[in-house]
């Protein structure tokens, strides 16, 4: 039956695409934009039919080459994990449909390339997502982040200096996780994740454990972001191209996210990190103080673009600081950040993409009220991700922060709640600096003050409806979900129970 | 205790809804400026009209309520017309008719730009108002009031000039934080007692939570809905408001916005924490002292400003802490009088603001010592004006003394004497800043007599009417909408649910 293959099919699309856009290409020139589009679609119905399907049913095991587990790889579908394949793929849909101008203005000649590795990047998210190996899933954060420093690496002129540091840091990351795999293997004698989780409560107190148990945190913590482990993003984010920015922004470090989740909350478990050693407070602290350390940043930058990677150390964490509270209403306020920060993220990152295209620039001191008035859609767009991102109800983003704020009431964690609460203020500061701009800054001085009446758009629907479609459905994602977010929280609470 | 009858009806919903919904229509009828100015008046008369179908219940004890969604497992979206919340939509959508018309004339009059933000913003504003007053529980009541916050700003920056983009900034600045801070009491009562619905009497009914907690959650409220109440040390906001046009500063910050924090003071005290709780902690004493001082300093505060509209800014912190003040009392007089106040002070004060604007539009004047015999020459307005005046102070028989007389009677219940020196001292501050502007109205020589002439009749058929009312009130209290029996009976669900 097809739906036993499912977790073995969308990586292996990706996988399958990135090999063929270069042969079509081939035969057919410009081609390579239509198959990502079609693959990404592909996929994102297929993580959409399997969310509904293990979640209505099972999870789905399957056992790659039909080797059982321990000896063969196990690839595992349930509800985390299609839930996270489902927003990778819905985001990067989205932000691949917009993506034909912008790589032909960014990268002109350099397409078919850039899908292929796309694809790859692609194929290694969803891999670390849906394997069931945590030696696999290592293989599966090499593919992806070979991809990534490749796309950063074609940007700007500073973009390759970006990318080999992002290169460097990430390979030490992935070294350390590495390093407590083959730990953890020495001493269980597995790598599959279900058998660890069996495993482990009878020796997670020795000393190797324990030692496998921080290297693997630390590395992925790299992955993620957190601060301090950050230094990688805010250039990898600003002089990567505007696509790879949106791409990697909401979901590439959701992913490191993901295997946080995975191995603190279902292979060693939430009693394990939050009571035998405080993983859980360590995460929480460092997570906070990236949360006022990125939103400081984010207030001191000039460019959108690098405000928005600054704001990403800060959301994520959040998502950090969930996990690290070690609790259900923790857990489910990180989960549904993942989703409504890569919602958020997605639409902000593609807007200062439209700016750039545009506009030649996505320089804030530049902003002022006639750009406001040239591209209406795309400032509502942005004004209600803005209003997410501080966390002001209806929007999605109040109600993950809404998630966390219980979260650390429950724990009693005063100096917690004060971090979201100041942060949202922060929030607030520098995205009411733009809007201010864009709906009130007049000319500098007296300069013709009549110009200010803007008498129509030369680009029509504010630089073309591929530009524009994209920004306005994530807005109107972001407002669906804050009010259906009732029907995502309960899913996730089926995820742990 | 008063049981509240529920009943399901989609009519909260709509009432919620109109204003929002013709916001599309008045976007797209801004180059129609008469259209654009329909819809506004189309959506407060229907508006004004579905709460009106509800308020017989209000009288019945009856409620009508719509759950819209299921917003977060176990706590739903809900709309629940309960008397408090249709007595305050009554006062809001009504007299958002009557700042409708006054606005045409105001913003036409005053020359006023993007007028089409201006009334689509407003529009925006009333709908989360009625949402504040229909909210079923603590998160709803969170939405809609974060709505308020956000759908107030473009109002206040409106002028766009320097003063009034740091007035915006300073506004969000201040309910922003409050709105944190709201989240985060709602949270820890949400931990501690696994519900958020407004019930008359409280939902804390134990006594086994610590008082340090109790103390820490309720100064936690206090900052979440004493921010737009008005309460000092958080009102600065509301002068510079005042940077905002005229209309504006009537209805939303002289009812709708600032009332929409005294209505969650009431709120807090009367539905969530519940007389028995508030006296057994001890947090009433801490509201008399937040309140009481407010009354007196804003009153002093108001003696010094020159500015006409900063001046009924404060009248408005001192008069808003009056309710607060009320309902501290727990005592069933002290909520009749402060809920009546919510009405009387909605009256007497939009009648002020309106007056203010028609001297701002006709005259160009914004001083009090620029008012010399402007008596003569808008004989109306300054009438108008005399009455919200002699009101606020407490004079009879003018609707201001009835709810004072009330208040004072709940001060005494609560044998708080200090409570009633306060009231008594307040009204005397009142005619303090009020009486000087009277005077020098009439009894001073300032302009040509023969120059008589008022603002146009959109501006000045309101304010009469908002100054009728006021005047009519204090002969019959329960004029036309019942207020006055509305008030006494959620009062006294309120006291018979504690069982005191």
């Amino acid at each position: 039956m097809i739906i036993r293959n499912l977790p073995a099919i969308i990586p292996l699309l990706f996988l399958a695409a990135a090999l063929l856009i270069p042969l079509i290409n081939l035969l057919k020139k410009n081609s390579a934009f239509s198959i990502a589009v079609f693959v990404s679609l592909l996929a994102s119905v297929v993580s959409g039919y399997g969310l509904y399907y293990v979640d209505t049913n099972e999870t789905i095991r399957y056992s790659f080459g039909g080797w059982q587990p321990p000896i063969g790889i196990e690839y595992v579908y349930d509800r985390l994990a299609a839930f996270v394949a489902l927003v990778i793929n819905v985001i990067s849909l989205i932000v691949i449909t917009h993506s034909l101008k912008a790589v032909k203005e960014e990268l002109s000649d350099r397409e078919m390339p850039y899908y292929a590795i796309t694809m790859l990047l692609l194929c290694g998210l969803n891999g670390i997502v849906l394997t069931g190996d945590i030696f696999n899933l290592y293989v599966f954060v090499e593919i992806s982040s070979l991809a990534g420093y490749a796309l950063i690496a074609v940007g700007e002129e500073r973009s390759p200096f970006a990318a080999f540091r992002y290169l460097l840091i990430g390979t030490i990351g992935a070294s350390l996780y590495l390093l407590g795999v083959g730990f953890l293997f020495i001493m269980t004698g597995t790598l599959n994740m279900i058998n660890l989780a069996q495993i482990l409560p009878s020796i997670n107190e020795t000393p190797t454990v324990i030692v496998a148990v921080t290297l693997m945190v630390s590395g992925i913590g790299i992955k993620t972001a957190i601060f301090p482990m950050h230094g990688w993003l805010p250039d990898s984010y600003t002089y990567a191209p505007s696509t790879t920015s949106a791409l990697i922004a909401p979901i590439g470090t959701k992913v490191g996210a993901y295997v946080l989740f995975r191995l603190l909350f279902f292979i060693f478990g939430i009693d394990y990190f939050s009571r035998i050693l405080p993983v859980g407070d360590l995460i929480a602290f460092f997570a906070s103080a990236g949360i006022i350390f990125g939103s400081i940043m984010a207030i001191a930058q000039k460019e959108l673009k690098r405000m928005l990677a600054y704001s990403s150390v800060a959301q994520i964490g959040y998502i950090a600081l969930g996990i690290g509270l070690a609790n259900p209403l923790g857990f489910i306020g990180a989960v549904l950040h993942v989703l409504n920060h890569a919602f958020m993220k997605a639409c902000l990152f593609l807007i200062a993409a439209n700016l750039r295209i545009n506009e030649g620039h996505s320089d804030i001191s530049k902003f002022d009220i006639k750009l406001g008035k040239k591209y209406p859609w795309t400032f509502a767009a942005f004004t209600i991700a803005a209003l997410s991102m501080i966390g002001l109800p209806p929007m999605a983003g109040f109600f993950s922060k809404w998630y966390l704020v219980l979260a650390t009431i429950d724990s009693k964690a005063w100096f917690y709640l004060g971090v979201i609460l100041l942060s949202s203020l922060l929030n607030a500061v520098y995205f009411f600096r733009i809007l201010e701009r864009i709906y009130m800054k007049k000319y500098s001085s007296d300069e013709i003050k009549e110009e200010v009446v803007f008498a129509g758009n030369p680009n029509k629907y504010e630089g073309g409806l591929s530009l524009l479609i994209p920004v306005v459905l994530l807005a109107a994602g972001i407002i669906v979900l804050g009010l259906f977010n009732a029907s995502i929280v309960s899913l996730i609470n089926r995820m742990i129970s | 205790m008063h049981h509240i009858e529920t009943y399901i009806s989609v009519i909260p919903l709509y009432a919620v809804l109109v204003s929002i919904a013709v916001v599309p229509l008045i976007l797209m009828s801004a180059r129609n400026a008469n259209l654009r100015e329909f819809w506004t008046i189309l959506a407060g008369v229907i508006k004004f009209g579905l709460v009106l179908t509800l308020a017989p219940d209000a009288l019945q004890n009856k409620a009508a309520e719509f759950t819209i969604i299921e917003i977060a497992p176990s706590v739903d979206l809900v709309l629940r017309a309960d008397p408090f919340g249709i007595y305050f939509a009554l006062i809001a959508s009504g007299l958002w008719i009557l700042t409708s018309f006054y606005s045409i004339g105001y913003m036409r009059g005053a020359g006023e730009k993007k007028q089409t933000r201006y009334f689509a913003s407003f529009a925006v504003c009333l709908s989360a108002t009625i949402g504040i007053a229909f909210s079923g529980n603590l998160l709803t009541f969170i939405i809609f009031y974060e709505i308020l916050t956000i759908a107030t700003y473009p109002l206040v920056i409106h002028k766009e000039t320097k003063v009034a983009i740091a007035a915006g900034r300073k506004y969000l600045i201040y309910t922003l934080t409050a709105g944190l801070f709201l989240i985060a009491a709602s949270a820890i009562t949400f931990i501690l007692t696994d519900t958020m619905e407004f019930s008359a009497g409280g939902i804390f009914d134990s006594t086994v939570i610590p008082k340090n907690t109790m103390i820490i959650l309720f100064m936690l409220f206090l900052c979440g809905v004493g921010v737009k109440a008005g309460i000092i040390p958080f009102h600065s906001w509301l002068p510079a408001a005042m940077a905002a046009p005229t209309p504006v500063s009537a209805l939303l910050h002289a009812v709708a916005v600032v009332k929409s924090g005294v209505f969650g003071v009431v709120r807090i005290v009367g539905f969530i924490f519940g007389p028995e709780v508030m006296s057994s902690y001890g947090l009433n004493i801490i509201l008399i002292v937040f309140s009481g001082s407010t009354i007196i300093i804003g009153s002093l505060l108001a003696l010094r400003q020159d500015n006409l509209k900063r001046r009924l800014a404060y009248s408005t912190v001192s008069h808003l802490s009056y309710i607060v003040l009320g309902a501290a009392l727990l005592t069933s007089s002290g909520f009749t009088g402060g809920i009546f106040h919510i009405a009387t002070h909605a009256t007497m004060k939009i009648t002020l603001f309106f007056c203010a604007g028609a001297i701002y539009v006709n005259l160009h004047k914004e001083n009090v010592s620029e008012l010399d015999g402007i008596g003569k020459v808008m004989p109306w307005t300054m009438a108008s004006f005399t009455i919200g005046a002699l009101g606020l102070a407490g004079i009879p028989p003018i609707n201001g003394f009835v709810s004072k007389w009330f208040l004072g009677i709940g001060a005494l219940e609560a044998n708080q004497i200090i409570v009633l020196v306060i009231f008594i001292i307040s009204g005397l501050l009142n005619i303090g800043y009020f009486f000087p502007i009277i005077q020098r109205a009439y009894f001073k020589e300032g302009y040509d007599i023969t120059k008589n002439r008022e603002a146009s009749m959109f501006m000045v058929v309101p304010l009469v009417i908002t100054a009728l009312l006021s005047l009519l009130m204090g002969f019959y209290p329960d004029l036309l909408l019942d207020f006055y029996s509305i008030a006494s009976g959620i009062s006294s669900s309120l006291i018979g649910g504690a069982g005191l």
